[in-house]
This record gives structure tokens, sequence and C-alpha cells, in this order.
């Protein structure tokens, strides 16, 4: 697998995702949207199947918090 | 003056017997000993039987009079029946204790994971069997008994240690006050609270965790097949994990984490016991079950080890070395290959075969050893008992995947125990063919078993000494090989040829193996007659060749024992 191969979302794909997770995170709740967010990175990171890609995500996902 | 508990100890289900102190107005006012070994527990034992079996004669102190309090490990591993195997153990063992291979792990009811461990016709041992430390202890002092090398001293407490080059002066309490005894060597195998590792004042490396588990042995009829059962986040302890192993005579081992900020006393008072394993049984659709309580106890999950098991003329071995989550069942078993790895070299080097520099090996190799369980029960250990907020997370997360996605399900798998490669062993040989084979244990590996017959298999043929695997064609070893074998056995240092693949006795090999079937040659990955191992005393490999010629077996003797040629070698 190469990584020049981009699979970016468009941005109808990503105005799609973003009210998904925004309504999936207040159905989670209080308390649970940390769960659910946790779940949710697992299933991504086995899709993506590139540990390496992962860590760079959660290192750009840890900036500017 | 040393007044050890001298009142049997209660159970329900094993019968103790309080031995006699060893007491010294009835012996040698001199007490001079080539081997002390501290401790008799299983650790110390097998350290005892080996080195009988090379020979070696040792005194065994032990302060208590009777075997051990309570099941504690209950779990052996294939490799620890093989070790116990070659100390005349592995029958008993196997003709009262309870096989196993499945683990399971439960999540809200769900059954979320099976591990399978591996088991096929190639292994006389299943992959674990659980017996009660108590009736392993007491097999394995029969076994002493019958070596008359061992001379096994109960109510015998070590007060204090000192040593110089030559030796270790050992100060020992009684039940009629103290003596002294000298030693050459003495092996620390006194476990988790070793008094030798407090008074030479060594630190341990490693990790400690927040976790402690209540273990909680209880006689109950269950319906249910010897295998492990884990249970995390059950409802009456939530946030934490219940496991159950099956022991024998309708024991069974409830083990649960406290919750937090409860104390031991909090945790073992009959009351709290009672309502939880209540609670536990009523989980598993057994509620309102009679059961009776055997014994308890409180550990904690640590993962340390001192960094270096040689200190002069003292030896360490087993928990007193190291401390391991019993996670994977690391204690005991980690223990024997210790105990193994030592005892070989100790006789060696106590006959004079060898240089003490030797004993160092058995430093590195099993040193590297513990680190390696260290990383690895870290591992488990984060999931049993999360250390942190982000990893507590992490593991309610896959606890609540699990029940619909199967690719979290090997998370629940903590490694076991497994018999560890010295890879990078000062005795493996340099100039031998080791990176040419395809297949088979490399260099530093144990042995791979191989079913010869019925109830026959490879490594029932394999004893005490270094043994070298012959895959020859020929009728006769050659002279050549013959003079190696017979110089070592010359200097002391026990040498055993067994021959593989002939149907006719092969002369001068100790003994001929078939292997009609070619099983040996394929998981050996022999390919062409003339190829041999040779393995260590411990079984380990420690050089293989896809052809052997005299020069090179002795190359890898003299590596493997450390010694050098002298002029009056083979070749002479």
């Amino acid at each position: 697998m190469t990584h020049a191969i981009s699979n970016a979302l468009d941005v109808a794909g990503l105005e799609n995702v973003y009210d998904a997770l925004a309504t999936a995170i207040d159905r989670a709740g209080e308390g649970k949207s940390e769960l659910f967010l946790v779940k949710l990175a697992l299933l991504n990171a086995h899709a993506l199947g590139d540990p390496q890609q992962m860590r760079a995500h959660i290192d750009a996902a840890l900036q500017d918090l | 003056m040393h007044q050890p508990h001298d009142q049997v100890r209660p159970s329900i289900y094993y019968r103790y017997q309080v031995f006699d102190a060893w007491l010294p107005s009835r012996h040698s006012k001199t007490q001079k000993h080539q081997v002390v070994i501290a401790g008799a527990g299983p650790i110390g034992l097998v350290a005892a039987l080996e080195l009988a079996r090379h020979g070696v004669a040792s005194v065994v102190l032990e302060s208590e009079r009777q075997v051990s309090e309570g099941s504690r490990a209950i779990v052996f591993t294939r490799r620890s029946m093989e070790i116990l195997q070659q100390v005349g153990v592995a029958d008993r063992i196997t003709q009262n204790g309870l096989p196993w291979r499945f683990g399971n792990s439960f999540y809200r009811g769900q059954r979320v994971f099976r591990m399978e461990a591996p088991f096929d016709d190639n292994d006389r041992f299943f992959p674990m069997i659980n017996l009660q430390q108590q009736y392993l202890e007491e097999y394995l002092l029969d076994a002493c008994r019958a070596t008359g090398l061992i001379d096994l001293r109960w109510g015998n407490k070590l007060a204090s240690v000192s040593q110089d080059a030559t030796g270790a002066r050992l100060e020992i309490d009684t039940p009629e006050g103290p003596y002294t005894l000298q030693a050459d060597w003495l092996v620390a195998a006194d476990g988790a609270r070793s008094g030798i590792r407090s008074a030479m004042d060594l630190k341990l490396e490693g990790n400690s965790y927040e976790g402690r588990f209540v273990i909680a042995d209880i006689r109950v009829d269950l319906p249910l097949p010897t295998e492990r059962l884990a249970f995390f986040d059950p409802d009456w302890n939530r946030g934490n994990t219940v496991l159950m192993h099956r022991e024998p005579r309708s024991i069974w081992r409830v083990d649960y984490q406290l919750p937090e900020g409860e104390t031991p006393e909090q945790a073992l008072a009959p009351e709290s016991l009672r309502q939880r394993i209540d609670a536990q049984l009523a989980m598993i659709g057994h509620a309102g079950t009679p059961w009776e309580m055997d014994w308890c106890s409180v550990y904690s999950a640590r993962a340390l080890t001192l960094p270096d098991y040689v200190h002069g003329r003292v030896l360490f071995t087993g928990d007193a070395a190291h401390l391991l989550p019993i996670f994977g069942v690391r204690g005991a078993n980690t223990g024997f290959q210790d105990a193994q790895g030592l005892a070989w070299r100790l006789a060696l080097v106590a006959q004079g075969l060898a240089p003490a520099a030797l004993l160092e090996s058995y430093s590195t190799e099993r040193v590297g050893a513990a680190r390696e369980i260290i990383d690895e029960a870290g591992k488990s250990t984060r999931f049993m008992t999360p250390p942190t907020q982000g990893f507590r997370l992490l593991r309610d997360a896959v606890l609540s995947l699990s029940l619909t996605q199967p690719f979290v399900g090997p998370l629940y798998h903590w490694r076991t125990s497994r018999p560890h490669e010295y890879r990078a062993s000062p005795l493996n040989c340099a100039g031998d063919d080791n990176a040419l084979f395809a297949a088979g244990p490399g260099h530093g590996a144990p042995p791979a078993n191989v079913q010869l017959g019925p109830d026959d298999y490879l490594l029932d043929h394999i004893d005490h000494a270094f043994t070298l695997l012959y895959f020859s064609a020929e009728k006769a070893v050659s002279e050549a090989l013959l003079a190696v074998a017979h110089a070592a056995r010359q200097q002391g240092v026990p040498f055993s040829i067994l021959a593989i693949g002939s149907s006719e006795t092969v002369h001068g090999a100790d003994q001929t193996l078939a292997d009609t079937g070619s099983a040996v040659r394929l998981r050996y990955g022999v390919r062409a007659a003339g190829a041999a191992y040779l393995l260590r005393p411990d079984q380990h490999v420690c050089a293989r060749w896809m052809t052997l010629d005299a020069e090179r077996l002795q190359a890898a003797l003299q590596t493997a024992t450390m010694t050098t040629p002298t002029p009056s070698g083979v070749h002479a």
C-alpha cells in the first residue's frame, strides 16, 4: 500500500461526516462521548490498517488542543 | 531461636505433614558443603534435583516444617512439564492434575474471546495442567529423598550470609539455636520475599502496578470443564476483572481484583469474601451452590527483576530473582526454567569442569528472559488493571467493541509463559551452520518434541547430558567424533550421542532411534544425512550443523562450557 494514493473526502463528504459525528456524540451523551470516540478511533484504525499513519493522525490531533 | 510453626496447616483437601526439624546437635560440628540451597519451594527443589542428576550433592534449608500453605502456583506449562519430566515427577502430575488448553473471556454475559492453545500429536504434555502446589512439592520431596544426595533441613532459617572469593558463610537459626555452615555456593531460592535479597540490599528493577487481587480457593461442585474463565467488568465488581481456574479435588480458584481504596484486610474479611464469591457463582449461573473456603490471600501485580542473578557466590533463582505478574502463569513456570538453566552450569563449575564465568551466562540468559516477560506482562497487566485514565478508556472501548467486532478479541489474550530462546547466548556456537537451516529449533531454542510411537517421544530419550542428535546414515559413529565424546566424558562432562534415522543400532551411539516416518528429521529441518544438533544439559540448542565433523563438535562443546582447549586435548 502506498501513501501517495489519496482517499481524501470531498467537501460534501466532509460535511456529511461532520454532522454524523456531532449527532453521534450528542446521542452517546455526556460521560459516554469519550468512550464512543475511542471505539470509533479503534474501528477507523482497523480499517486504516496502518499503525504508522494512525500515529501520525494521533500526533496531528494532539496539536493545538 | 527460630520456632517454626509446628501445627498441621489447615486444609479441607490436603493432608499436611509436619516434618522433624533438623537439629545441629545431632550432626557433625563441621558443616562445609559444596552447594547450599535456601528454600524448599518448587524452584529450590528442582534446582536440588537437577544438581543431583549431575552427581552434585546439596543441602536444602527450609525455615518451615511443612510444604507451602495454600495452592499457590496451580498452572504448569508444557515446558515446565518437560523440565519436571527430567527430574522424575511429571508422571505423578499427569496422573493427578487437570490438563487444559482453552481460555474464555466474558463481557456482559457474552463470550467475547476464546483462546485455543496449540496442541498436536508431537506433544507429550498439554499446554497447561492444573495442580495445587502442595502436591507438586510433595512429589518433588519424594524425588529428592530417592536421590540420596539431597540433605533437606526443615526448620532451618537462614539468618545471615557473608561471603568472600571462596565461598559463603551462613548463620542458620534452628529450634535449638544457631549454627554456622560454610558453602562454596549458595542458591537463593527463598521466594518473593527473599531474605537473602534484602540482606544483601539488592534492588529489583521494573514496575509495580496498582491492582491488587484476592486469591480464594473454594471447594464447590461446578459442572464445568477445565478451562480458564476470565470475566471483565462484571456487575458485582465494576471495572475490575475476575478469573476462575479449576483445580483437582473439586477446588476452584477464584481470583478477583479489589475495588480501588480497599485494604487487603477488608478484602479478606469473611463476610466480604462470602458476598463476592456468592455474587460470582450467581453470575455464572450457579447461585446458591454450596461452597467451602480452603485458603485465601491477596497479591499485587508486580513486574520486577534483579539486574543480575549472580552475586559472587550467591546465585538467585525463581521469585527471589524476579517478581512477575501471575497473569499468563509466569511465576513458577519462569522459575523452573531458571532452576534448570542454573543447575547444570553450577554442577560443572562446582565440579571444576568449567570456569565460574559460565554462571554469568545463566544470569545473562535468565535476566534477558525476565525482561522479555516483564515487557509482555506489562501489556496484559495494563489491560487487566489499567494504570491511567487513557488505558482505562482504551480497555473499556475494547470491551464494548468486542461484543460485535471480533478483531479486538486477541487483545483479551494475555500471552502465556513460554520457553525462552537464548538467541544471543554466549554459549551458542559461532562457527556452526545455524543460519543454513530453514526449519527446526535455532540457537538457544528449547528442543521440539516429536512423537516416535505410542507413549514414546523424543524428549523421553534425553537426559541431563550434553546430547548430540546425530542424523547419520552410517552404521557407526566415526572414530573422530567418538574421540571427542570420549574426551568430554573423561573430563567428567556428561555427553550422549543419539543417532537418528537408522533402523539398525548405530555403533558408538548411546541410543538409536529409527525415525521411520522422518518425523524427527522434518521437525529439525534436516534434509541430508550427516546433520546434527547439540543440546545443552538444559536441552536448549547450542549448535547445529548440516554436516558435522569432530573439530566443529569440539569447538561447540568448548563454547558451551566456556573451556579452552588444553594441549592434551582430543587432537593430541
